[in-house]
Parts: C-alpha cells; structure tokens; sequence
C-alpha cells in the first residue's frame, strides 16, 4: 500500500524528557505493516514512554513519528514542529489502537457499550452496524456471552480481552499493548496471549511490551531490547534470543534466569 | 480417596442481630412518647396548623421557594462545572480567574451578596451596554428595570452557589481514574468529548450525594432573599405571624412543606444515585439483604439438600458398578 521507501511507521530520532530526566536517548525504529514486534527491557528502561510516543498520549521532546507518511501530533512548517489541535490529534489516534496493562475499561458502560462507543461518537458508524461489528469482535475474543454485563463482574483477562476488542473496533492500523498480561493472575495470561496471538497470525501490525518471553519467541518477527532510554538491540526474535550480541541485552535476559 | 456425602450439611445458622431488635424498640417507644406529647400539647395549636397547611399565601410560598431553588441551582451547577473545568484546564489565566471567583464567593456572607445584587440599582442606577472606552452605546435601561428583584435574588443564589459546587465538581472529576482519559483519548475522543461521555458521567457517582446536599440547603437559603423580594415559604409564614401572632403554628406549616420538600429530592436523589451507580461494585443495601435473607436461605437449603441427594445416587450407581 504504502510507497515503496515510506515505511509503514517510522521513529526518528526521538528523545523524550521528564523534566531533567532524559528518558528516551534518540530511538530509531521501524515498523512493516503486519509486523510484530516485542519490546523488552528492564523496569525504567522506557518501554511504555515510547510506547506512549506513538500515539502522542505523551509528546515527544525531539524528533519524528510517521505512521504511512504523516507525522504523529504534529505538522511540519519549514524546518519547525508544531503541535496539532485535538481534533486532528484524536483523528490521527483512530489509527493507533492502545491496550493498556490496567485495561481501562469504562466501568459505567456495558461490555457492548465499552466496544461500540467510540465506533459510533468518532467514526460515525450507525448503531446498528456498530452493534453488528462489536459483537463480531467480541466472538473473535471469546466473550460473546458476556455483551450485556458491566465490566467490573469480570475477570482480569475477560477485561483485557474486551480491551482488546474495544481496540479492534475502530479498525486501527496498528495496536500497541503495554505489558497486557502483567496485571493478570498466571490462570488468566494465557487466554489473553492467545487472543493476541491469533490477532498477529490475522496480520495486524502489533508492538507489544511484555515480559512474557515465551510469547515474544512463538509470535514476535522482531525484539527490541530497550536499556536506559536506547535501543540496545534489535532484530529477529530468534537471534536476539538465543544469542544475544549486546551487555545489555546478555545482561537482561541473564537476570531473567 | 472417595469423599463421603453425609445426609445431613451442616448449614450455618441464621444469624440473630439481638442488639438492633432491642436498639429499634427503645426507638419505638421513646418516638411514641414525644409524638403523643407534642399532639396532645395544646400549645401546639395544630388546629390553627390545619387551618394554615393550605393557606393560598403559604402554597404560593412553596411554589416560589421551588422556583427559586430550582433556578438558582441549575445557573449554580452550570457555572460550577464552568468554574470546575477553568480551574483543571492547565491554563494559568482560566485558572486564576476561575480561583479568584470562588475566593471572593465562598469569602463574603451571603446575605451581603444578596443585598448587593438587590440594590444594584443604587450603586450603578444605570445599565449601559456598549464598547467600554468608546462613545458607542447599544442599550441603556435603569439598572433596576433590567434586574427586577427576583433576578436579583436568583443571581445572588446561583453566584454564590457556582462557587461552593464547583470544589464538589472538581473532586468528582479528580475522583476519576486518569486511565478513563487515557483510554478515550487512544480511541480518539477529542478531550471535551471524553469529559462529556466518560469523566463526567463518572464524576457524578461523587458528586450527587454533597450536591443533594446542597439543593437541600438552597430550599432553606432562599428564605435569605426576604432582604429584598420575599415571597418565599419561610418569608410568607412569617408575614403572617407577624399580624396573627401565631407563630408556632405557623413554623409547624412551614417546616411540613420543607420536609415534603425534602422527601422529595431525597426520593429523586436515591434514584440518580442507582442511575449513576450502574456497573460499580459496592455493598449490598442491608435493609434488602434482611428481607430477602429468609426466601435466600430456604432456597440455598434446598439445593444444597437436592446436590447432596444427587450426589449420593451418583455414587451408588458407582457402587453398583464396581
Ligand atoms: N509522567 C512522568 N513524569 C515523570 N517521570 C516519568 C513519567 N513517566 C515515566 N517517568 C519516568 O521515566 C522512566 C521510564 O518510565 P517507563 O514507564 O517508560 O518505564 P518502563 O520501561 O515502562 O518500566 P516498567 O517495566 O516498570 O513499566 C522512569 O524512570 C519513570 O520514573
Ligand atoms: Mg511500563
């Protein structure tokens, strides 16, 4: 779809302070479309700031995110970055969908609700059609018994795979999952890893930040290893896995064992 | 191993709450004794309450004391919800303006308010709109034929109003989980969206019960309004007082209307309670739990016995298969 030499998305560059922190050093990362891509790394390393860069939940400080081509939270004026208005914000982020590892889900809607609220208030999808879609999502999610329930008489993982579900409904191009499963009891991971692993073998574009390394090896094409706001390491999952190049990565995956 | 099935489960007992039965019955009684001594004590006079209950003066008092605090409440929570949003906007100057409203309301007596907006006409005696500092004029009217006095009045109760709900709205906004915001954000709600269709529906769960509050209050604070309109339940009742010098009586006719009042929003408070309460877990209501309790356990009882049975054939046949 996308001309050949745009990468589907592309990070340059991207520094990100907290104050004085310096929390991203300068990430460069590119993504193919249907690609999955695992990002690990320690407590504080920066994996969910940069997850949260893509979508511009947080600014950047420096730097560039482009999804197809068109820069995310900002327009380009001569060599100057400026900052878009919400509205062309919240239409860039239909295209990001986002899991989040505390599932937000909105406690005073139904499971239903949950899924068609944003299809209908943003996209304009009529209510019925919107209905339709939700529970399409729901069945390929595996709760279709539960549409007319409130969210809280759930499990952990039932949310989490409504969350998701709520995600696909705006039909993004590409979802971002920060440590889904880590809020989970060890029962309940499974059922929402699967339900990932069968959204990456339907071809979306997913980056996941996990600690799940047996989910990074079996779905993952590629493992970013993040330490101290940088990319140490990058590549296919398999070398990054069974032989490390970097310290930092040797170092991480010693620590895991 | 094989689990024995006894006959007989050993069911936990219903639990007898000595205490509250003997606590409701000193209740009882005590009430009825303060009750026969006020309907027997002639200085009561009810028959004059009786012949006040519906008196054309103290009716038209209650209908303006419900027009009053309905108006005055509806400028109150929308200029709260403004000052409320300003304040949490992250813009300094809507914030200073928004803090330095509800510095000077919530700091200046409210009867001075009201007799500020009452007599508005005598400090500036003429209502001008035009460009300030030019010499066009749109419109100009004696100040006191474009604030009559019930305007006044209602000005001085929603202002004022505004500022004490707008800290009751606040917490109910800060009550919501930052995730929600997040949440709608990544789904492509534009902010104001996400404050109108998940933070404030949220934020009402907090907010109804101190805001009920409040329109109890404001039944009661119209009565300050006397200052310069009157008209009110309390303002009427004591009009007449003041010629019939039965004056109990009266307070009684006034205090009945105020608590019919009070039921009322209490009634319509539980039930936007319920309406806001939609999909949060909370405790269950003990006054239902105990009525249902007893139905509950027959019913618990007899599955349990009927489980029991079951599994007791079921491993007779077992026994006989072996
Ligand atoms: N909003 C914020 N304000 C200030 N500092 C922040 C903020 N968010 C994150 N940080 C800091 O940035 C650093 C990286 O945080 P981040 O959440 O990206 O780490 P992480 O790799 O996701 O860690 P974890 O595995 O614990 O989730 C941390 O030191 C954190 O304290
Ligand atoms: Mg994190």
């Amino acid at each position: 779809m996308s001309a050949g030499n745009v990468p589907f998305l592309a990070i340059e560059g991207v520094h990100k302070f907290f104050g004085a922190d310096h929390i991203l050093r300068g990430i460069d990362l590119q993504v193919d479309k249907g690609e999955v891509i695992c990002i690990l790394g320690r407590s504080g390393s920066g994996k969910s700031t940069l997850l949260r860069t893509i979508n511009a939940l947080e600014p950047v400080s420096a730097g560039r995110i482009a999804l197809n081509g068109e820069l995310i939270g900002y327009h380009e004026k001569g060599d100057r970055l400026y900052p878009l208005g919400a509205v062309a914000l919240a239409r860039q982020r239909t295209k990001i969908g986002m899991v989040f590892q505390g599932f937000n889900l909105f406690p005073h809607m139904t499971v239903l609700e949950n899924i068609t609220m944003a299809p209908k208030m943003v996209l304009s999808v009529p209510a019925r059609e919107a209905e339709e879609q939700a529970r399409h999502f729901l069945e390929k999610v595996g709760m279709s018994d539960k549409a007319s329930v409130y969210p809280t008489s759930l499990s952990g993982g039932q949310q989490q795979r409504v969350a998701i579900a709520r995600s696909l409904a705006m039909k993004p191009e590409l979802i971002l999952f920060d440590e889904p499963t880590s809020a989970l009891d060890p029962e309940l991971v499974g059922e929402v890893l699967s339900v990932m692993q069968q959204l990456a073998a339907d071809g979306m574009t997913m980056l996941v930040v996990t600690h799940e390394l047996r989910f990074a090896r079996d779905v993952s094409d590629v493992t970013v290893l993040m330490h101290n706001g940088r990319i140490e390491e990058m590549g296919p999952t398999k070398d990054v896995m069974s032989a490390p190049k970097t310290k930092a990565a040797q170092g991480f995956f010693a620590s895991l064992n | 191993m094989k689990a024995q099935a006894s006959t007989k489960p050993t069911i936990v007992a219903p639990q007898i709450f000595w205490g509250r039965r003997i606590a409701a019955a000193i209740l009882l009684v005590i009430m009825g004794f303060a009750f026969k001594s006020m309907a027997t004590n002639p200085r009561f006079e009810w028959d004059a309450v009786a012949r006040y209950l519906f008196h054309p003066e103290i009716l038209s008092g209650v209908v303006v004391t419900i027009e009053l605090t309905a108006l005055a409440m509806i400028i109150g929570v929308i200029g709260a919800v403004i000052l409320a949003l300003m304040r949490l906007s992250g813009n300094p100057v809507l914030v200073v303006m928004s803090t330095a409203y509800i510095w000077f309301f919530r700091g200046t007596p409210q009867l001075v308010q009201i007799i500020f907006w009452g007599f508005l006409g005598a400090l500036y005696p003429d209502f001008v709109l035009g460009i300030p500092g030019t010499d066009v004029i749109f419109f100009t009217a004696p100040t006191s034929s474009v604030i009559g006095a019930f305007t006044a009045a209602l000005l001085a109760l929603g202002l004022n109003e505004a500022a004490y709900a707008s800290e009751v709205v606040r917490a109910g906004i800060l009550s919501v989980n930052f995730g929600q915001i997040e949440a709608a954000h990544s789904l492509g709600l534009t902010p104001s969206r996400a404050m109108r269709k998940i933070v404030l529906p949220q934020a009402m769960r907090v907010v109804i019960p101190p805001l009920g509050n409040a329109v109890i209050g404001m039944l009661k604070t119209t009565s300050l309004v006397s200052v310069i309109a009157g008209h009110d339940l309390l303002t009427n009742a004591q009009s007449i007082y003041n010629n019939t010098y039965e004056i109990i009586p009266l307070l009684l006719v006034a205090s009945f209307w105020y608590l019919v009042m009070t039921t009322v929003l209490s009634v319509f408070q539980a039930w936007l309670e319920r309406k806001f309460n939609k999909g949060v877990r909370r405790p269950p209501n003990l006054i239902i739990a105990m009525l249902k309790d007893r139905s509950l356990r027959e019913q618990q009882s007899l599955a349990m016995q009927r489980s029991i049975a079951e599994s007791n054939a079921a491993s007779e046949v077992a026994d006989v298969g072996r």
